[in-house]
């Protein structure tokens, strides 16, 4: 069968990944909701995987996918804990405005 | 042009739109669905890419299982946009110029090492699927059989650590 | 038999200050004095064994206690070695001593810290040993550090006076700069020939004709200023006369009869390597008798007793390094054993006389002693006599040695080391006058008391009275006992002995003659013509400057002690602040960059999340891009 990347070109889906985790960035330093911060993180995280599979193709390899796959695994344990850690914020302070959770300064 | 880029740049577009709307709709529900259409577009790439294990394990735990859980936290937390607050213009000044900034050495770093340059050639397939759920099951089964018992039981800590976590304290203590 | 014989010998007195110290003030002060002097009894009575075992084999007795110090080609043993010379200075030492510890008995009677006092004493006889007996020189050095030690703590014993204090204090400095320099003698004899042990050092320095002669002469420098240190010779001689702040006995003990003469015994030990460097025997003959003559000068002034007797100590060490300087080593060692009678006898005598005055040590108070404390007064006439060098007390025989060397070797030196007799003979009839005859001019509460002092006091008294005016049998003119005993040690050179020919006759008549007209012209002026020193303030001209010992002392401080003062404040005024102000400023720096710094953590999340991309970005910039 064909490779999909005689077609498309592995310039392609650089560039795409590089823009998608360019708004995971943008949307970490824009937004102060934290869920929108942990949603801006996983669209990073998917831009990674996104590219991982791209090389992984453009390298004959499977192992790119292996690495998606262990990536999901860590990205769905992240989620977890960390929406539990912000219910528990919301519960102390009321809020998820990361403006607000000034604590660590020195 | 071939049906697949014409395929691959609708995707793209989706994707792209998606995830930025979803950063930029000031409703978190809003952006939750946002993001769900995104996850799957991406999912799509990953079909287009012929890996369907992928694609399917996408959608099953990005779209359905994390995207569910984020949206049952902000019901719980019964957020929506009177809850958000307005980051003065320096912050989004900031956020854009790093965008940009980060958009850009990415692609320059991608330009400067020039993966790609006369290795047209390389595009061609062995004749084997390299994509295919047989043989990533092997590759994970095999070579890589610790490393999968081991993030199953970060999944499993993961999993007692959120219910802990969430878990109402008791008065008195 | 010989091993543990010679343990008893060396630890006697050891064990002795052990008991004192732990159980003196349970014991009470009796058992505690009888103790001490019971422990150098003993070692006393070891000494003689050995000595009479030595006269009829000849044989020097080495013992090797065990491997002490074995680097790879450098060896050290712990050992002793008894030779006649170790042994005639273990038996004046430990007879003195054992003497003057009984006198200690009753002359310290009154003092509540007796047995401190005894265990002091004790210590000091037993690191006397350990310098006499070491087979090596580190052994010694032990031993001499040691008794600078107890020196200083007799010195210091009275600690509730200051000046006392300051006195022990200076001792110790003064020894310690001449420590040095003993020190670098024995580094140097070291690296030169990868031993210390004297006889080994005997035969390699001997038959050596590979030895480096500068080097040498540099070690034998170095040990001369060592033994200028310990034998208070110009110009470490300042800490004597202030070392009499210690009660008599040790006056007596160390600082006249035995410790002083360390550096005597040590040159004696080290004949083999001067004999070889002839430049530094001149110039130990030179200071020896510049010392003579300047001690002799201070001491023709000086009114308090035993302040007198100590600068008669450093002018007969003056005498003895003379001899020493000229290759005449049993001459000298032969006048240290008649001035450690004599000397020992003057001290405990002048012990006597303070005791009887309740510590009035001016002699301007005293006077007319001489019916009160006969036994005191005829024993130190005999002293006097014989420091004086009148025969036939023992002085006259050994000095007048001294002066026959002197007037072989080098006349100038002869004249100056005469001078200086006379004036010896002035100043102690001086002593002898003010002290004895005419009338008593303290008070008369003092006179009331006035008393011969007991028994205890006035036994050793008599029995070193009588070892001064017998001990010049032991190198008669044309017996030579001691030149003979002494020989095997002297092997180097054999030493020529006088033959009793014209010119020695009247060497010994112009000798005699000198000490005569001493003895005149102190009697011209302090019997005849009555005369009493002036007070202090009144003392004018030259004798002021005598007085005050040629302000030699005023001299160091200005030299050595105010430069380094004023060094040190410089560094503890300015250099301290300055360098304090740095290192506080470090820290002051630091915590203010750390309040500045802090600053930059607002606490706000997206602040960090902002400066993190930025890292981020620049990161790969640095990495990728430049």
């Amino acid at each position: 069968m064909n490779n999909i990347l005689n077609e498309i070109g592995i310039e392609n889906y650089i560039y795409l990944a590089v823009i998608l985790f360019s708004i995971g960035v943008f949307g970490v330093l824009y937004r102060r909701n934290a869920i929108i911060v942990f949603m801006s993180i996983e669209i990073m995280l998917n831009a990674v995987n996104l590219l991982f599979v791209a090389f992984s193709t453009y390298h004959q390899d499977a192992e790119g996918q292996v690495f998606v796959f262990f990536s999901m695994a860590v990205a769905a344990a992240e989620v977890a804990v960390g929406l539990a850690i912000l219910v528990s914020v919301f519960r102390n302070i009321g809020s998820i405005d990361i403006g607000k959770l000034k604590n660590l300064k020195g | 042009m071939s049906t697949v880029l014409i395929i691959f740049y609708i995707l793209s577009a989706i994707t792209l739109s998606m995830a930025f709307l979803a950063v930029f709709t000031r409703n978190p529900i809003h952006s939750a669905i946002y993001l769900v259409v995104c996850m799957m577009s991406i999912g799509g790439h990953f079909l287009l890419f012929n890996s369907q294990f992928l694609a399917i394990v996408q959608i099953i735990v990005y779209a359905g299982a994390i995207m569910v859980l984020i949206l049952y936290t902000i019901m719980l937390m019964d957020l929506n946009k009177e809850h958000e607050v307005h980051r003065p213009r320096v912050t989004r000044l900031v956020a854009i110029i790093l965008f940009s900034l980060t958009c850009i050495i990415l692609i320059l770093i991608f330009i400067n090492s020039d993966p790609v340059a006369g290795t047209i050639d390389r595009y061609d397939n062995f004749g084997e699927d390299f994509q295919s759920i047989k043989k990533l099951g092997k590759v994970l089964l095999n070579e890589y059989l610790v490393p999968f018992e081991y993030a199953s039981i970060l999944l499993l800590t993961a999993m007692i650590g959120a219910v802990l976590l969430s878990k109402k304290e008791k008065p008195g203590k | 038999m010989e091993n543990s014989l010679v343990l008893v010998l060396l630890l006697s007195p050891f064990i002795g200050f052990l008991i004192n110290v732990f159980f003196g003030k349970q014991l009470g002060k009796t058992v505690s004095g009888a103790l001490g002097t019971l422990a150098v009894v003993v070692s006393f009575l070891a000494s003689i064994y050995f000595f009479v075992e030595i006269n009829q084999t000849g044989k020097p007795i080495s013992i090797k206690f065990f491997d002490w110090i074995s680097l790879h080609n450098f060896k050290l043993d712990m050992g002793v070695l008894l030779d006649q010379l170790s042994l005639l200075w273990l038996l004046f030492v430990t007879g003195i001593g054992s003497l003057i510890h009984l006198y200690s008995i009753s002359y310290m009677h009154d003092d509540e810290h007796l047995n401190k006092f005894f265990a002091y004493l004790n210590l000091f006889v037993f690191f006397m040993i350990t310098l006499v007996v070491g087979s090596n020189l580190v052994i010694m050095f032990i031993g001499w550090e040691g008794v600078g030690l107890c020196s200083y703590l007799l010195i210091g014993f009275w600690y509730k006076n200051q000046e006392y204090n300051d006195a022990a204090k200076k001792a110790f400095i003064m020894n310690r700069i001449g420590d040095l320099g003993f020190l670098i003698g024995i580094f140097i004899l070291g690296s030169l020939f990868s031993t210390l042990d004297f006889s080994t050092l005997k035969t390699l320095i001997t038959s050596g004709t590979n030895a480096n002669v500068t080097l040498l002469s540099l070690a034998a420098l170095s040990l001369f200023i060592g033994a200028t240190g310990k034998s208070a010779q110009i110009p470490l001689y300042t800490w004597l006369p202030d070392a009499m702040a210690g009660p008599t006995p040790v006056s007596a003990l160390i600082h006249a009869a035995t410790m002083v003469t360390a550096g005597i015994f040590m040159i004696t030990r080290m004949n083999f390597l001067f004999d070889l460097v002839p430049n530094i025997q001149f110039i130990i003959a030179v200071v020896g008798a510049v010392t003579a003559l300047v001690a002799a000068s201070i001491g023709l002034v000086q009114n308090d007793i035993k302040k007198v007797l100590a600068y008669s100590t450093v002018s007969q060490l003056g005498l003895m390094f003379m001899a020493l300087g000229f290759g005449a080593y049993n001459v000298a060692v032969f006048h240290v054993i008649t001035h450690a009678f004599f000397k020992a006898c003057l001290f405990l005598g002048s012990g006597s006389v303070i005791h009887a005055l309740h510590h009035e040590q001016d002699m301007r108070k005293m006077g007319g002693l001489r019916k009160i404390m006969p036994i005191t007064f005829i024993t130190m006439m005999i002293s006097t006599l014989a420091i004086s060098g009148i025969p036939p007390f023992s002085g006259f025989f050994s000095k007048d040695e001294i002066l026959m060397t002197a007037f072989h070797n080098n006349t100038i030196l002869w004249v100056v080391a005469s001078v200086a007799s006379i004036m010896t003979a002035f100043y102690m009839f001086r002593l002898m006058y003010l002290t004895f005859y005419k009338e008593y001019r303290g008070t008369e509460e003092q006179k009331h008391h006035l008393h011969e002092s007991p028994a205890l006091l006035t036994f050793p008294l008599i029995v070193l009275a009588i070892l001064a005016t017998v001990g010049g049998l032991l190198n008669l003119p044309g017996n030579n006992w001691l030149n003979h005993y002494l020989a095997p040690i002297l092997s180097a050179t054999e030493h020529k002995e006088h033959t009793l020919g014209t010119t020695e006759y009247m060497l010994m008549a112009i000798a005699v003659a000198g000490g005569l007209v001493g003895i005149f012209m102190a009697y011209s002026k302090y019997i005849k013509q009555n005369f009493v020193p002036k007070p202090d303030a009144e003392i004018n001209g030259f004798a002021k400057t005598l007085y005050n010992k040629y302000y030699v002392d005023e001299f160091y401080m200005s030299l050595i002690v105010k430069p380094i003062k004023s060094l040190s404040n410089f560094f503890r005024e300015t250099l301290e602040p300055a360098l304090g102000s740095l290192v506080y400023g470090f820290g002051t720096m630091a915590n203010k960059m750390s309040v500045t710094g802090k600053k930059i953590h607002t606490g706000s999340i997206g602040w960090y999340l902002t400066m993190f991309t930025l890292g981020v970005c620049l990161i790969l910039c640095y990495l990728f891009l430049f």
